[in-house]
């Protein structure tokens, strides 16, 4: 076999993989969504060619508001994954390179215990009677503290907290290969610390960064777990929208829709940005 | 219409086909386990059990298609109801089942709302949806609470007054909006919607001193203090008055059955179509029909069950406790609704998500 169809061969097996897992299930989503709800049907789907459940994500502002909503949630988690995640993600690539294996697995630690389990000790954490306001009125720091769990904080920081390895790993990866000897040069030429990160590191790192945020901020979007358990009654996500047409209302064909949509809506302008950043890489090598 | 290969790939694992054997999906700790190997022992039949936790899992097998199930246990409304409508499963041909008169002819028509001539299911166990509440905490707060009248969650002049120690309600259009109506004193299964506007209205009214509506974060949160009042599931909150009195805390939490009247949850006994093994389904089905394990098993998890033979067979502690089986005045206002097709549905669930985001 010549290294070019053993080459071949290689790339042929994401591609596989792709269109059975991706691309396949994709296509039976659009074929539902395109039908009608038929409830006293196995499955529940008419199929055929009917437009009508879009068409009703955009007469309903509530699809509209939970998309909108989800977004503003998902963005402002991926900021707050960012503050927290950079500056952790500096300190283990300037690590000795003996000490980075263990602060590499004390970011990837979380993940050895259920997700779920996770979430819920926030709940222990965060409720009335929880550790944190336990702590305020043993100190004597506030007799009367508010609640987090049940507010837009409490999935905040759910978010933040699960999803912060997903930051830390690409932004380590970059800034682990970024040359020292820049900096140094920086420092040479009279650059402070401060304008030496913002004019060196930072430039450099932004592949790292985009790789983080996109990593956050697409799941969070569709998160339905953390806001279901930690938020409130009034926070209103996309997810929990989708669940509610698929177990409630048991209509396939328009939980389809709204899945397509949402897909459609962030892959877009995500690949949109992406095709910027090659460009822009290939002019500047 | 069906489309196989929907089915075959949305369909999850399914259990192996054979003979003697009898495949059973059903809530987690449901059966009493002793009687359940008995029924192994004596009859020859490999039984395979598989639990789950949710009404939606066991809604999504069935409804990919061929589960491989002989028998399930849906709650009664809105899944059962809807998984009828789908014509899910086989009529019982009740001649086969010995055991069949130990049932309760009350609960038999409480069920039949959902289930014309009890067609399709048997009930196994039942409750009510009511009042869960921190004795300590509501005395506190209003000395001659109505602990035992929906006012105490519908009434916004009550129901203040809990704001600062806690209030859960259901996360459900199907459960909480029948009750509104009931408060009204109106069909707690009308589906006119100038009828469900103001049930709307009732609960929006008292949307500000609700902490939270889920339908099942109360257990925990009744149990730890952190909430003092809740409408929920009996079971649930007799499950949370349990935990409570064993932490060291010792919270006193009770249950009342509205006095207006309460809806009843039920979880249904049913042989889906296209079971692989209809002639020990029905073995399994008089199995659970037997009074010996349905009282086994209500002890084991504190549900009535729907088999009036097992009553004489349950300890006092359980039959004659009002919130497990409540006196026959309170049975008299027990309600079940209807499902409504699927425009009065998407109806509910769209008034409910209003209620709750304001959206």
């Amino acid at each position: 076999m010549s290294s070019k169809t053993s080459l071949r061969a290689v790339i042929a097996v994401p591609y596989a993989w792709l269109a059975v897992f991706f691309l396949l299930p994709f296509a039976l989503v659009l074929a539902i969504a395109l039908g009608t709800n038929d409830p006293d049907s196995v499955p529940p789907v008419a199929l055929g060619f009917s437009l009508e459940n879009f068409a009703r994500l955009f007469t309903d502002k509530l699809y509209v508001a939970a998309w909108l909503s989800s977004l503003r949630i998902a963005a402002v988690s991926t900021l707050g994954c960012l503050l927290l995640g950079y500056p952790m993600a500096y300190a283990i690539a300037r690590a000795t390179p003996a000490r980075r294996p263990l602060l590499l697995m004390l970011v990837v630690l979380p993940f050895w215990t259920s997700f779920l389990i996770r979430v819920y000790a926030w709940i222990g954490l965060l409720s009335e009677n929880g550790m944190l306001n336990q702590f305020l009125r043993w100190s004597g720091l506030s007799d009367h503290p508010g609640t987090i769990l049940g507010t837009e904080w409490a999935v905040h920081l759910g978010i933040i907290y699960a999803y912060l390895p997903f930051m830390v790993l690409p932004l380590y990866a970059t800034l682990e290969k970024l040359d020292v000897s820049l900096l140094e040069a920086a420092s040479d030429l009279g650059a402070k610390p401060i304008a030496a990160f913002l004019t060196v590191t930072l430039p450099l790192s932004l592949p790292g960064i985009v790789a983080g945020c996109l990593l956050v901020f697409i799941p969070a979007v569709g998160e339905f777990v953390i806001p279901d358990l930690l938020g409130g009654t009034r926070t209103l996500m996309i997810g929990k929208v989708l669940w509610d047409e698929f177990f409630t209302n048991s209509d396939w064909p328009l939980a389809s829709a709204v899945a397509i949509c949402l897909l459609v809506l962030l892959v877009g302008p995500i690949a949109l940005f992406q095709r910027q950043q090659a460009k822009s890489l290939e002019r500047a090598e | 219409m069906r489309f196989s290969l929907l089915a075959v790939l949305v369909s999850f694992a399914t259990p192996a086909f054979g003979q003697g054997q009898v495949n059973v999906y059903n809530w987690s700790d449901y059966i009493d386990p002793v009687q359940l190997k008995d029924f192994g022992k004596q009859t020859g039949i490999k039984v395979n059990y598989t639990t789950y936790d949710s009404n939606e899992i066991l809604d999504a097998k069935l409804k990919s298609g061929q589960s491989g199930y002989d028998i399930v246990v849906p709650t009664a409304s809105p899944f059962f109801v809807r998984q009828i409508a789908a014509k899910l499963y086989q009529p019982l041909d009740k001649l086969r089942l010995r055991n069949y008169q130990n049932l309760d002819a009350d609960t038999m028509a409480l069920l039949g709302k959902y289930d014309a001539d009890n067609r399709y299911g048997i009930p196994w166990m039942w409750g009510t949806i009511g009042i869960g509440y921190n004795a300590t905490e509501i005395r506190k707060r209003m000395n001659n609470a109505p602990v035992d009248s929906l006012r105490m969650i519908f009434d916004p002049a009550t129901v203040s007054r809990f704001t600062d120690c806690g209030v859960m309600i259901l996360d459900s259009a199907t459960d909480v909006l029948p009750a509104a109506l009931k408060y009204l004193y109106l069909d707690p299964d009308s589906k006119k919607p100038e009828d469900l506007a103001k049930a709307a209205k009732v609960v929006d009214a008292v949307r500000p001193y609700i902490r939270k509506f889920h339908s099942s974060e109360y257990i925990n949160a009744l149990a730890g203090g952190d909430i003092c009042l809740a409408f929920g599931y009996s079971g649930d909150i007799l499950q949370a008055k349990d935990r409570a009195a064993a932490a060291p805390e010792k919270r006193v939490i009770n249950y009342n059955v509205p006095n207006e009247g309460a809806m009843v949850w039920m979880d249904v006994a049913a042989i889906p179509k296209g079971a692989p093994n209809i002639d020990n389904a029905y073995r399994f089905l008089d199995f659970m029909l037997d009074p010996k394990v349905a009282a086994a098993s209500s002890t084991l998890t504190n549900y009535a069950n729907g088999n009036a033979a097992a009553t004489p067979l349950l300890a006092k502690s359980m039959s004659g406790n009002k919130s497990i089986y409540p006196n026959a005045d309170a049975r008299s206002h027990f309600y079940t609704i209807t499902a409504g097709n699927a425009a009065e549905v998407r109806e509910r669930t769209r008034l409910w998500t209003a209620i709750k985001t304001g959206q």
